[in-house]
Order: C-alpha cells, then sequence, then structure tokens
C-alpha cells in the first residue's frame, strides 16, 4: 500500500500524531479507554468492556440497534458490533451526549413497562412489540440519537469500533480502497456510441 | 520560511490565502516584496497533505487543529431573510484553512462567458436590482483566465461552443474520466438536443509540475486532498510563494482591524494570534482576499474617525449586493450501478440554459452537472430516497437497493445582486473573539426563485431522458449561506457606487485593495473560482507594476 494509507492508519491506531494537544488533552481519558477497548475487541473478536455503558445498558442500547438495522440473510447492527461504536463516541466526539442516553434509557425502561407490564427491559420484549414500541418513540430526539450513532457506526470506518468485518460496507457495495480506476459502474462501461 | 516581527513594515500584508489570497501572495513574492499572509485557520496539512484524512467519521468530527472549514459556534454568524425579520443563529460557513476554500472545494472552474461581464448592455437592467456592467471585459480577463488554468492546473477540454467562453489555449491536462452520471447525461442529452461538455476541475487528471494524478477515492468535495491532485492554493501558490524567501505564512491569524494613519490611508493591521493575543502587524498596503462574507465584515469592523462607516466604505455599498449562491437539483433511480461515489464530486456538464432567454420568463440562466455522491454514513443518515423507511427491515432493503443506482443532478443558478441583500455587523451578537457576528441578510430576487424552479423542472426531465426511475426534485429553496458568495465589494468606475476600481484598488484608500470574489458585479452561474483566480492574477499584475514604479507610497 501507498504511504498515505500507512500514515493514516498510524494516526487511527498509534499515536496521536496531528491530533490537538488542547483536544487531546480534553479527550484524553476517553481515547485511552476507546483505544484500549477497540483494541481487546479486535484481538478477541468480541469482547463485553465498556468505556461508558454498563452491560446492562448497553444489551438495552443494542436492542434498539438490532431494529433500527436489523439483521436478516445479511449482518446487522448487531454482527457490526455498532454498540462498541457507541460505546467509544459517547467517550469521545460526542461525550457530550452522555446524559441523553442516561436519561432515554431510563425513558426507554419507562416506556416498556408502561406499555408491557412485567418488564422494564427492552431488550427482553420480542421483535413485534420492539417495533410497536419503537414505532412509538420514533419521533423523539433520544430515538433519533440511537439511530443516528447506530447507522454512523455501522459505516463508520472498522477501526471506531463498528462496521465490524466492513458488514456495512459490504451491504451498500462500498468499495474502501479509495483508488478507482474507471470504468466505475455500468454505464460509463458501454461504447461511446451507445452514451 | 523566512519570517518577519510585526514591528518590520512588510511591503503588503496579504488576508485570506484561498483562490485570491494564494495567489497574490504568490505573484507579489515573486516580484521581490515583502509579504506577511494572515491566515484565519489553521495550517491544516500544509506541507505533508499525504496525512489528510479519508476517514468519514474523523472529518465529519475534526479537533480543532484538523478542521478545514470555519465553525459555526465560534465564527458566529446570524441570519435573516429581510430587516423585518428575526435572526436567527447562520448556517454561513467557508474554507478555513492554509489555502483557504481550495483545500476542501469540488474544484469546479468555469470560466464567466464574455456577455457576463456586460449582461445591463446586453440583457438589460432590471428595475430594483443593482445589475450592472463590470468595469473590465472579458478581453481583458481571458489571458489571466489562461494564466491561472496553466499555473494552478485545471483539467478539461476546450470545447466549441456558445455556450462556452472562448479560450486562447486548451487546458493544460485532459478531463477527469467520465462517471456513470456523465455517460447518463449523453444518453439524455441525445435524446434531448442537449450540449453535454466535461466539467472544468481544478484536479489533475495525470501528473503536472511535480504534483500527482487524482486516484478517484471518492472522498473528495469537503476533504483534504491526500495525493494533492486538487489544485488548492495551498499545493500551487504557497509554496511557490514561500520558496522566494519574500514571504511569511501565519496561520490562526484573526485579523480583527486594518488600521490607518492620519492621513487615510492603511498601515497594518491587528489580529489575535492562536493564543487570542493581540498582534499588530505593520505594512505598506494591505489586499484583502478574505472571501466576500468576510472581506466586507473585516471593512466594516474597522471603523476610525476617518472612516466612521467601515473602511473603503464612503459609499455605503461594502457588505450589500450579496449574492449567496442558488441552486436546484433533482435525484432519480437507474436501473443498473453508478457507482457515483467513485471519483470527483462534480464531472460533466449539460450548458445550454446558460444563456439568458426571455422565453423562459426570467433573466439569467445556471449550468446542470452530474453532480452527487454518497460517502457511506451520509448515504446512510440521508442519502436515501424519500419516501424510504428511516429504521427497520424496509430501510436496510432500501439501502442495498438504492446503493450504487442512485443519479443526483446539481445546477447552478443565477442570482441577482440586490442592494438590500448584504453582509453587516450584528448588534447583538458576538464571536467567540468578542467581535460583532456576521449578520446576513438575504431574499432572493422572485426572478431567481423563478430560475430555481425552472432549473428543477430541467433536471427531472434530464433524469426521466436517461431512464431514471423513482425521481425527486429537490425543494425550491432560497439560499441562506454557502462558499460561493459573491458582490459585497462590487468593482465599479463610480466611486459612490462601487468600492474598489477595476484594478482592485479602494476607492477611498490607494494603498488598500480588495481581491476576491466580493468584487464580483454580476453573479455570472454561480461558479466563481475560476473568476476569482483570473481576477487575482490580472489585480496583482497591475500591483505590481504600481508598487515597483511608487504608486503606492506617493500619497494617492
Amino acid at each position: 500500500m501507498s504511504t498515505h494509507n500507512k500514515s493514516r492508519r498510524t494516526f487511527l491506531i498509534g499515536s496521536a500524531s496531528g491530533v490537538g494537544a488542547a483536544w487531546l488533552a480534553a479527550n484524553h481519558a476517553g481515547i485511552v479507554a476507546a483505544q484500549d477497548h477497540v483494541q481487546a475487541s479486535t484481538a478477541s473478536g468480541h469482547t463485553r468492556g465498556f468505556a461508558f455503558f454498563t452491560a446492562e445498558q448497553a444489551t438495552e442500547i443494542e436492542a434498539m440497534a438490532a431494529q433500527i438495522i436489523p439483521t436478516d440473510h445479511t449482518a446487522g447492527a448487531r454482527e457490526a458490533h455498532v454498540i462498541d461504536f457507541i460505546d467509544r463516541v459517547l467517550v469521545t466526539f460526542d461525550s457530550e451526549r452522555q446524559s441523553d442516553y442516561t436519561e432515554g434509557m431510563k425513558e426507554l425502561a419507562a416506556q416498556t413497562a408502561r406499555r408491557f407490564p412485567g418488564t422494564d427491559k427492552f431488550s427482553a420484549l420480542n421483535d413485534a412489540q420492539q417495533i410497536q414500541l419503537l414505532t412509538a418513540i420514533e419521533d423523539t430526539p433520544f430515538f433519533g440519537l440511537v439511530r443516528t450513532h447506530t447507522i454512523t457506526g455501522f459505516f463508520a470506518n472498522p477501526l471506531h469500533g463498528g462496521n465490524y468485518d466492513k458488514v456495512g460496507w459490504e451491504l451498500v457495495g462500498y468499495d474502501d480502497s479509495q483508488d478507482h480506476a474507471p470504468p466505475f459502474g455500468y454505464y460509463d462501461a458501454l461504447p461511446e456510441s451507445r452514451r | 520560511m523566512r519570517t518577519y516581527t510585526p514591528d518590520t513594515e512588510v511591503d503588503f500584508i496579504v488576508i485570506g490565502s484561498g483562490a485570491a489570497g494564494g495567489i497574490m501572495a504568490k505573484q507579489l513574492a515573486v516580484a521581490g516584496f515583502s509579504v506577511v499572509v494572515l491566515e484565519q485557520g489553521g495550517w491544516g496539512k500544509y506541507g505533508h497533505e499525504q496525512d489528510y484524512t479519508k476517514d468519514e467519521l474523523l472529518n465529519r468530527n475534526p479537533s480543532p487543529e484538523d478542521r478545514l472549514m470555519s465553525d459555526r459556534t465560534r465564527q458566529r454568524n446570524t441570519f435573516r431573510r429581510t430587516t423585518n425579520d428575526e435572526t436567527r443563529p447562520g448556517t454561513h460557513g467557508y474554507g478555513c484553512v492554509v489555502g483557504g476554500g481550495t483545500v476542501t472545494y469540488g474544484g469546479s472552474s468555469w470560466r464567466h462567458l464574455p456577455w457576463e461581464f456586460n449582461e445591463a448592455s446586453t440583457e438589460g437592467t432590471i428595475a430594483g436590482t443593482g445589475v450592472a456592467d463590470w468595469p473590465i471585459t472579458y478581453d481583458e480577463l481571458e489571458p489571466y483566465y489562461t494564466q491561472a488554468e496553466w499555473e494552478m492546473g485545471i483539467a478539461g477540454q476546450r470545447v466549441d461552443t456558445p455556450y462556452l467562453a472562448p479560450m486562447s489555449k486548451d487546458y493544460p491536462v485532459p478531463p477527469v474520466p467520465e462517471k456513470a452520471s456523465g455517460a447518463l447525461f449523453k444518453i439524455a442529452a441525445k435524446k434531448l438536443g442537449l450540449t453535454v461538455v466535461p466539467g472544468p476541475l481544478a484536479l489533475i487528471s495525470r501528473g503536472y509540475m511535480g504534483r500527482s494524478a487524482c486516484v478517484n477515492c471518492g472522498m473528495c468535495s469537503g476533504y483534504g486532498c491526500h495525493v494533492s491532485a486538487r489544485s488548492s492554493s495551498a499545493v500551487t501558490m504557497l509554496p511557490i510563494a514561500v520558496a522566494t524567501n519574500n514571504c511569511e505564512i501565519r496561520a490562526n491569524s484573526y485579523v480583527r482591524e486594518i488600521t490607518v494613519d492620519g492621513r487615510g490611508r492603511v498601515n497594518g493591521a491587528v489580529y489575535f494570534d492562536k493564543q487570542k493575543r493581540e498582534v499588530t502587524q505593520k505594512a505598506k498596503a494591505v489586499v484583502l482576499s478574505a472571501n466576500a462574507s468576510e472581506s466586507a465584515r473585516l471593512l466594516l469592523l474597522s471603523k476610525s474617525a476617518r472612516f466612521p462607516d467601515g473602511l473603503a466604505n464612503s459609499s455605503g455599498v461594502v457588505g450589500r449586493y450579496l449574492m449567496l449562491g442558488n441552486g436546484a437539483g433533482a435525484s432519480g433511480l437507474l436501473e443498473h450501478p453508478l457507482n457515483d461515489y467513485k471519483g470527483v464530486v462534480s464531472g460533466t456538464g449539460i450548458v445550454d440554459y446558460v444563456p439568458s432567454d426571455p422565453a423562459r420568463g426570467f433573466y439569467g440562466g445556471g449550468r446542470m452537472t452530474s453532480r452527487g455522491y454518497d460517502t457511506p454514513i451520509s448515504y446512510g443518515l440521508r442519502g436515501l430516497m424519500p419516501g424510504a423507511p428511516s429504521w427497520g427491515a424496509g430501510y436496510k432493503q432500501a439501502l442495498r437497493d438504492e446503493a450504487r443506482h442512485k443519479m443526483t443532478i446539481s445546477c447552478y443558478v443565477t442570482q441577482l445582486p440586490l442592494e438590500s441583500n448584504r453582509v453587516d455587523l450584528d448588534p447583538d451578537v458576538k464571536d467567540d473573539w468578542g467581535l460583532p457576528a456576521m449578520r446576513i441578510t438575504s431574499k432572493s430576487h422572485p426572478n431567481d426563485m423563478k430560475a430555481i424552479e425552472f432549473f428543477t423542472q430541467k433536471s427531472v426531465e434530464v433524469l426521466e431522458a436517461a431512464g431514471a426511475k423513482n425521481i425527486s426534485a429537490r425543494p425550491v429553496r432560497d439560499s441562506t449561506g454557502g462558499s460561493h458568495n459573491r458582490g459585497t465589494c462590487r468593482m465599479g468606475n463610480d466611486p459612490n457606487a462601487s468600492v474598489v476600481n477595476k484594478f482592485h484598488r479602494a476607492h477611498d484608500v490607494p494603498n488598500l485593495f480588495v481581491v476576491d470574489g466580493s468584487n464580483f458585479v454580476t453573479g455570472g452561474r454561480n461558479h466563481p473560482t475560476m473568476t476569482i483566480q483570473a481576477l487575482a492574477f490580472r489585480a496583482a499584475d497591475h500591483l505590481v507594476r504600481a508598487a515597483k514604479s511608487g504608486d503606492l507610497t506617493s500619497g494617492g
């Protein structure tokens, strides 16, 4: 690979090359925790050590994510390890959204208990019940936030914790080589006389 | 890099290092003048461009050091449609890094056509608008277009058509590869009898002047170019300026005032450095190239006893006739994959509607370009066609079905210069440096809304002719901000009706020059950069001559 790819990788995994000192200072603890976590995840395939969530909270958010991008014959948010991504952004890029999650998870539990007496765990509901509940709250800021994070994690570079094994990119046929030669698609491969 | 102390009186301060500022700095430094460039933004990856990230998440969430665009939470701005409306937080932004907007722009490099410099004469004025002829002609500017294309490195192809400007010389490098959307433009154009041309781009399609060719990475507009194929000021002009040993670039320098002496001549600039300490740089002359919105704001901020309404503003025209930039477009789905995410953001153009035609019911015209790409995150968040589910099994299926099959048309459309559309200083809101925030007041003329509707309809027609299904038009919307802003320090021969003369010299101040999109008298078809660059080369030519003859120090 060319040098620029190597340099990018160094930036992402390795040291803080290129990152400003102030930004780094403000986020340092979170970045270290998140990087440790990602490295652990990478080594084992998938672990359950979270920087922000408790294991119980992660189960609830992962259940939401898995309804936003469900698993069918191809991988969904769960297989993409989107929960690892969300956990990581909540201690780095989006650390100011932590309280939105804390409040949102309380509300999710309350909604679950209100609609389905007997449990306050969204993750314990069956698929139809989960979809019913999420449909009821799909216009709330919390749902919007989890949706944004789920989709972002599904399609972000796997180095950020989600899009595990590039399953998100695979779903949409995205070639991540970032070095392409024509023809790019069907129509520009047609002979000039047919364009 | 050569450095100067602030109390050294340098020949020129150049404020801004983008499309115009980079050229001004380079031309002045090469001519032997001492130059300090004050750039509001950071260094970016200047000199180590290979480190520009292609990581979509990092690009969307840059650390302060890695920012390439202005930050609305710091460079605050406010917006209102008219003076009767409440202001609200603005969305205006601009390139803010060494190299300015040219570091991240799509690179469209269309020339203005000859008649776009005298539309008042050829098309007639419109009551209530500021449509006027430019004080210069296309023929005067043509050699500088050529110079800009060859010195920057523009990919393109000279095509003989009345819809493009005549060129004395072809482009230095051939067009970038045609994308699938470009091929579909041709298929549609054949049915509709339209003219398709490769879009001229500031992006080299093969090695040129020591830089390597575009690799079609697909992370283009909004990203720094990691192979330096984009012909930004940062990889073309500024390194040459620095290599003369006459030019110092100072990044993270946020200018708050251009200062004047007792005779009303400028003598320096006061700026905040990275730590927000005030520094005063002395200079014999100042070149202001901060983009149409920021140049006007800085002149208005530079109040003095001599210039109580802002520097160079005896006419009251500074900030007025702002043209933010209007657009239109549509998207549709094709049967076969396009993979339009590969390659440059902006490709082929349909140019038949560039000239004005009274039969359309509005004045002006525009260009249609096959433009649009979806990087994975933005595609997932908002790339699906309207009506698709936003989550769940249906959403996932739509992601699968639509990816790679989408084609988007973006049109760039005339906007009339109106005296009431302007940049001024917000009386209430301050920026992060404690200065009055930029306030934008802008409402397009009804004519312009008709133009947007026309191009929306044309986009749909072209997509239909290309065989697209599920076509969705972009809503017809007036602009609220944007990096194509023009017109706030218009050039002209009448000091009561313009800010600078035909050589970019402020009518009121003999050693102040404003060189950027602010000088536009009319807006063309909303692709400003190539004309900004040609103006800069021309301005620099005259400025070097004037300075060498002592014209800047003779007292005005």
